[in-house]
């Protein structure tokens, strides 16, 4: 102890130099440990942040990154030209937007109703249920939509035609996915979700809700002046944080759901699968790449705004 | 005694207590409904999936998939398991892919939020954000994309499958709030008894983070398992494609079913009619996710165990 006291009283007269040395001194098993992470995230995310000045130029294999020509803003320009961006991002905002939306009134709603009905083994099993979306994969899921949507032999359409109406084809109908997208994605992802604000719910303090009772609250009152207040914080946190991330589109589900359907792309195409496509499937790498920078800094841009507001609002919650 | 209430935030209301007025009753009745209604919608596609998997082909071609059964048949299995080695090595690499990358995921996420989580670590908040820095901003796909084929030489190698999604911010931070919720006496005391961080970290540390390596190792493990993406990105061998990439290629091209058919049968001339698509489409989904629904039940608890850690900001 006393040696840790001393070194408190020579910290302060040294200077940074000689403070990080003895850092680097006493603590250097740490720095160690800390290496393979840092070696890992300066290869995969630092060395690829220095390639957006791929945006600016015009990509050879042959050149590399750094030896291609500059072309200046042309690849934007391009961008601007093929008229995609306005429409990219709008169904990007868009749909996330609608996703938070369900998301807030789907899985608040399931929570305070699976929280306040009887029966615990049945509670248990509805809650097991309803997360077992969440642990398959996308493709699992284009098989899924493949049995229920096809044109052809999907349980829609022959339930559909066995009642007299008329078969739908979905796949190419391209408003019918402003639908389609966000039930899938509610589909998905509600159970984990609720299991969220469950949470939440169930580190609640009882005493309020045994007071309420006892004050003749019935069981709607409870949730309407109690649980719900209770959840409000909770609620913006996560809405702030989805926010953040409006301009980031689910690749998985915009990817494995629509496919390569190029009549119902207007509807469907996102940031995230026309940065893939152009880089894939085209190979237009210049026009990837600055799209796929305009999406980051765009990103970015909401959630320092979205920390801004989450600060403001509960500085416990801030990110950074 | 009223600490001791307040230990136990979640303790239901005992039943006796609940009186079934009128407002309960209509509660539950309401509840239930609405909460059968999403369960079912939540099961029915992999009901759906399951029921044409044993459906005969014939049916299927005449008469699409249906909400019951109409004739028992394992043809699509069959089928599908004639040539069993593309399953069996799509399972083979996608499990490979899984022990390692959870193992490796899960040694360099807690190690660096054990580092991060040490306050006499004067460092800690630079690296901090040094980490959490990349999940504000980053390059994109693209050029992460061109320096993991170019620079890396990612192209059917086994590591690609791995290294894109060893390390993840979140997991590191959730070790890193878990590790400093530990009483910083009990590594003082290990460190006055001469132990290094490394003897402390792995003795010491790891075996009271039990919880924590559950929950982490099984978001990471269901990540692996469920990942086609760096398959689609990176692989194009059909040796090294991973079981959800194999699934998706299935799926995809009826080209891939026939070819498989016709390797099986040995012969050129098939009468491909006579092929069950439509089923083995399905057989091979069921095939595919038959270990993540068998072993749900059990681990889902740790899932929810950990989206509690996970709300402990760090």
């Amino acid at each position: 102890m006393a040696k840790k006291n001393d070194a408190t009283v020579l910290h302060c007269k040294r200077n940074w130099l000689q403070r990080a040395g003895h850092e680097m001194r006493s603590n250097w098993l740490l720095f160690v440990m800390l290496l393979p992470a840092v070696v890992y995230v300066l290869i995969f995310n630092y060395w690829p942040m220095s390639g957006i000045v791929l945006a600016f130029k015009d990509y050879k294999t042959r050149l590399g990154i750094f030896g291609s020509p500059w072309v200046g803003l042309t690849n934007f320009e391009f961008l601007k030209i093929s008229g995609k961006l306005g429409l990219l991002t709008w169904n990007t905002l868009s749909y996330n937007l609608i996703f938070i939306l369900l998301s807030i009134v789907l899985e608040m709603g399931f929570a305070i109703i699976l929280n306040e009905v009887v029966g615990k083994r049945f509670k248990k099993t509805l809650q097991t249920v309803m997360f077992l979306p969440y642990f398959i994969s996308w493709v699992v899921v284009s098989a899924i939509m493949y049995n229920i949507f096809n044109y052809e032999k999907g349980t829609f359409n022959v339930i559909a035609t066995s009642m007299g109406l008329d078969a739908f084809d979905l796949y190419n109908t391209g408003s019918a996915w402003r639908v389609v997208i966000p039930i899938v994605n509610a589909w998905k992802k509600t159970g984990y979700g609720m299991v969220v604000y469950l949470a939440a719910i169930t580190a609640l303090d009882q005493d309020m809700f045994e007071a309420a009772s006892i004050d003749g609250a019935n069981v709607w009152q409870k949730i309407r002046h109690i649980t719900i207040p209770c959840l409000v914080p909770q609620m913006m946190i996560l809405t702030l944080l989805a926010i953040g991330n409006v301009f980031r589109g689910d690749f998985g589900l915009f990817y494995q759901t629509v496919k390569t359907n190029a009549n119902i792309l207007p509807y469907t195409d996102v940031l995230d699968t026309y940065v893939f496509r152009s880089l894939m499937t085209t190979g237009d790498i210049g026009m990837s790449a600055a799209a796929g920078l305009y999406q980051s800094i765009l990103c970015f841009v909401t959630i320092c705004a979205a920390n801004f507001l989450v600060k403001k609002v509960q500085p416990d919650y801030a990110l950074f | 005694m009223n600490a001791m209430m307040k230990k136990a935030p979640g303790r239901p209301l005992h039943p006796s207590k609940r009186k079934w007025t009128g407002d309960v009753i209509l509660f539950n009745i309401v509840g239930y409904t609405l909460l059968a209604a999403f369960a079912l919608l939540c099961f029915l596609p992999f009901y759906l999936v399951v029921v044409s998997s044993f459906e005969a082909e014939s049916n299927l071609v005449r008469e699409g998939f249906t909400l019951y059964l109409r004739d028992f048949s394992l043809e699509s299995y069959k089928m599908s398991l004639k040539n069993p080695e593309n399953i069996l090595r799509a399972y083979g690499v996608t499990t490979t892919v899984t022990v390692i990358g959870t193992a490796c995921s899960l040694l360099l996420c807690t190690m660096t939020g054990y580092v991060l989580s040490r306050k006499y670590f004067r460092a800690r908040n630079f690296f901090s954000f040094f980490f959490f820095f990349t999940t504000l901003f980053s390059g994109g796909l693209v050029p992460w994309y061109i320096i993991c084929v170019r620079y890396l030489n990612f192209k059917n190698h086994l590591y690609a499958l791995i290294l894109p999604m060893i390390f993840s911010v979140w997991n590191m931070i959730i070790a890193k709030s878990f590790m400093a919720g530990i009483p910083d006496a009990l590594g003082e005391s290990a460190k006055i008894d001469g132990a290094n961080e490394l003897v402390i970290f792995f003795k010491l540390m790891l075996p009271l983070s039990t919880p924590l390596l559950a929950t982490l190792g099984l978001f990471s493990a269901l990540a692996y398992w469920n990942d086609w993406y760096n398959c689609m990105l990176f692989v194009n061998k059909e040796e090294m494609y991973s079981l959800q990439y194999y699934l998706q290629t299935v799926l995809n091209s009826a080209d891939a079913i026939r070819k498989a058919a016709a390797m099986s049968n040995g012969a050129a001339v098939i009468d491909t009619s006579a092929i069950p698509m439509e089923g083995m489409k399905m057989a091979m989904t069921v095939i595919a996710i038959g270990p993540i629904v068998l072993l749900y039940p059990f681990v889902q608890r740790y899932f929810v165990k950990g989206l509690t850690i996970g709300a402990v900001k760090g």
